[in-house]
């Protein structure tokens, strides 16, 4: 990866709305050198999707419940983890799911509306599983920070407005 | 009956009141009386201190580490500049002999001048520069002499220039690249003619290197590794700008052994010793600290490249600044005079900017600009500013 391309990623990751034209003007990189470097990040699947941050918690219609659940696996001969893996990840409930080192092996983020729904979701869906072994369900209280993003009120600028 | 109608003599010391107040502080006056206003007037960081600095801080704090330290400053915070500046800028200066830890870079410039400066001494200034060093020559007694510096030259400085300033009473030369409010920077070759000089009129050399990190495309030289420079060099350097540390007020100073004994002892008599907390800040900043400065030295440098293409798009001519988080742009074209052109972007767009008159020599007829904000901010302000000259042009 080039330096060009590193110090793109880095700006859009942390806004990925930025416009074409301040982009080019940050980086010295003309607009059109800027669009085949996004294409080509886009096709190799560097850049996956350009989302957006949402604090649901604010939006009294949309209430919902996130869990990490520890789950423990037997390993398959000649697929390892993945083939699980895959199992769960296919359901649309998983948010997220990590290969980890440690007391567990997968990390399952899972959203749903109610804690019934999620506890459905673990007896029903992931511990009938052939592979899975055992299901610790934690549920999350408060989102602090997600994704380098501090959901509390931002620190304002409290520096005075003329110094030398 | 009163005696009060005799005109007296000032109870103010003749010396203070030659000092002219800083032309900043009128500005912040106007400024601070005004909402909503973009403020590209902050010579400061708009990052808040990183947290393991901050926490280092605190901590030192409840382990009790709330004494006075040695009056040079805490032992292991002198072996880490020696340490960082080694590495950094490949200047060797010893712990124990040359390296007093200050109240900021600016205490080092006073105890700097009045360490050196008898009366009628004359310290050449290169400016556009740091509104403090003036004042600070002529409260040490010395006399400051002005060399201005141009847009046409980069804001670089000449030994022609210099040459030309220097009488049988200069003592000194004051420099501060990457410079505030130019960002001007200074390279190799540069200094070296500079240096040259400096040896040939056996002049003792103030380097205030402060935004040395904040150099964006070329490595910074310090003027102490030019050779046979360290002997007559004061380098002023700190963790303001860098690690976003300004309200802690912590500087440090490089010197000659003879040069340092003396501003000890008048930072020894004044000040006693830097505050032991922010010491212990300082320590966490260099041990941990250097991704930090990289990080925010990407978005300054990022941000820079934004502002300063806008000032073309407006019809201003502006250098690319080499250092520092500041435009210097050339308000002529609109025929305003600094002071106007900051007093109107003010009153009619709600932007302030410094008029470059405030600093020295060579500023009239620029503005400074800081790039130390959000991008929000920065496009906002672009886009007034742009409405505000297009009225002028």
């Amino acid at each position: 990866m080039t330096d060009k391309e590193l110090e793109i990623l880095r700006i859009i990751e942390e806004d990925a709305r930025i416009d074409l034209n301040t982009l080019a003007k940050m980086t010295s990189i003309n607009e059109e050198e800027i669009k085949a470097i996004l294409k080509k990040l886009e096709e190799k699947k560097v850049i996956l999707n350009y989302s957006t941050v949402v604090d649901w918690s604010k939006v009294p219609q949309a209430e919902q419940v996130t869990a990490m659940i520890d789950v423990k696996v037997t390993p398959k001969r000649g697929v390892g983890f993945d083939e699980v893996a895959e199992r769960i990840y296919r359901f649309s409930e998983v948010q997220a799911l990590y290969l980890m080192s440690g007391a567990y092996d997968l990390q399952v983020v899972i959203e749903g509306k109610t804690m019934q729904e999620i506890a459905r979701f673990v007896s029903e869906k992931l511990s009938s599983i052939d592979s899975v072994i055992s299901t610790t369900t934690h549920f999350q209280l408060k989102k602090y920070k997600h994704d380098g993003i501090v959901f509390e009120e931002g620190e304002e600028d409290r520096r005075i407005v003329v110094t030398p | 009956m009163s005696q009060l109608n005799v005109k007296t003599k000032s109870r103010l010391s003749s010396r203070v009141q030659d000092i002219q107040p800083s032309g900043i502080r009128r500005f912040f006056d106007l400024a601070s009386s005004m909402d909503n206003i973009i403020s590209l007037g902050v010579g400061e960081p708009d990052f808040i201190t990183p947290w393991n600095i901050r926490e280092a801080s605190i901590s030192s704090m409840e382990r009790g580490f709330t004494a006075y330290s040695a009056n040079a400053g805490v032992l292991e915070l002198r072996q880490e500049i020696t340490k960082y500046m080694y590495d950094r800028f490949d200047v060797d200066y010893d712990a124990e002999t040359e390296v007093l830890v200050t109240v900021g870079a600016s205490e080092a410039i006073d105890i700097g001048c009045r360490a050196i400066l008898d009366p009628g001494d004359e310290v050449i200034i290169v400016e556009p520069g740091f509104v403090s060093y003036s004042p600070l020559v002529s409260m040490a007694g010395g006399v400051p002499v002005s060399v201005g510096t141009r847009i046409e030259d980069d804001f670089k400085v000449s030994a022609e220039q210099i040459r030309a300033a220097i009488t049988a009473n200069t003592k000194a030369l004051m420099i501060s690249f990457p410079n505030n409010p130019t960002g001007a920077v200074m390279l190799r070759e540069d200094l070296q003619e500079i240096a040259t000089l400096a040896e040939e009129h056996d002049l003792i050399v103030f380097s205030d290197e402060i935004y040395a990190e904040l150099s964006y495309d070329n490595q910074h030289v310090s003027f102490a590794v030019l050779e046979g420079m360290k002997e007559r060099t004061i380098l002023i350097s700190g963790f303001s700008k860098a690690f976003a540390m300004t309200g802690w007020r912590l500087g440090f100073v490089m010197a000659p052994p003879d040069l340092l004994a003396a501003m000890l002892k008048l930072h020894q008599y004044s000040l006693m010793c830097a505050p032991t907390m922010a010491q212990y800040g300082a320590l966490e900043a260099l041990k941990s600290g250097m991704d930090d400065v990289e990080r925010m030295k990407q978005s300054y440098k990022q941000r820079r490249g934004f502002f300063v293409e806008s000032f073309a798009e407006m019809g201003l001519a502006c250098h690319m600044p080499g250092g520092a988080f500041y435009a210097f742009p050339s308000i002529k074209a609109t025929g305003l005079t600094s002071e106007e052109f900051a007093e109107k972007l003010l009153y009619e767009e709600h932007v302030a900017v410094v008029p470059g008159d405030i600093f020295g020599a060579g500023g009239e007829g620029h503005i400074r600009c800081s790039y130390a904000t959000s991008m929000d901010n920065l496009q906002e302000a672009t886009k007034r500013m742009k409405r505000f000259v297009s009225k002028h042009l």
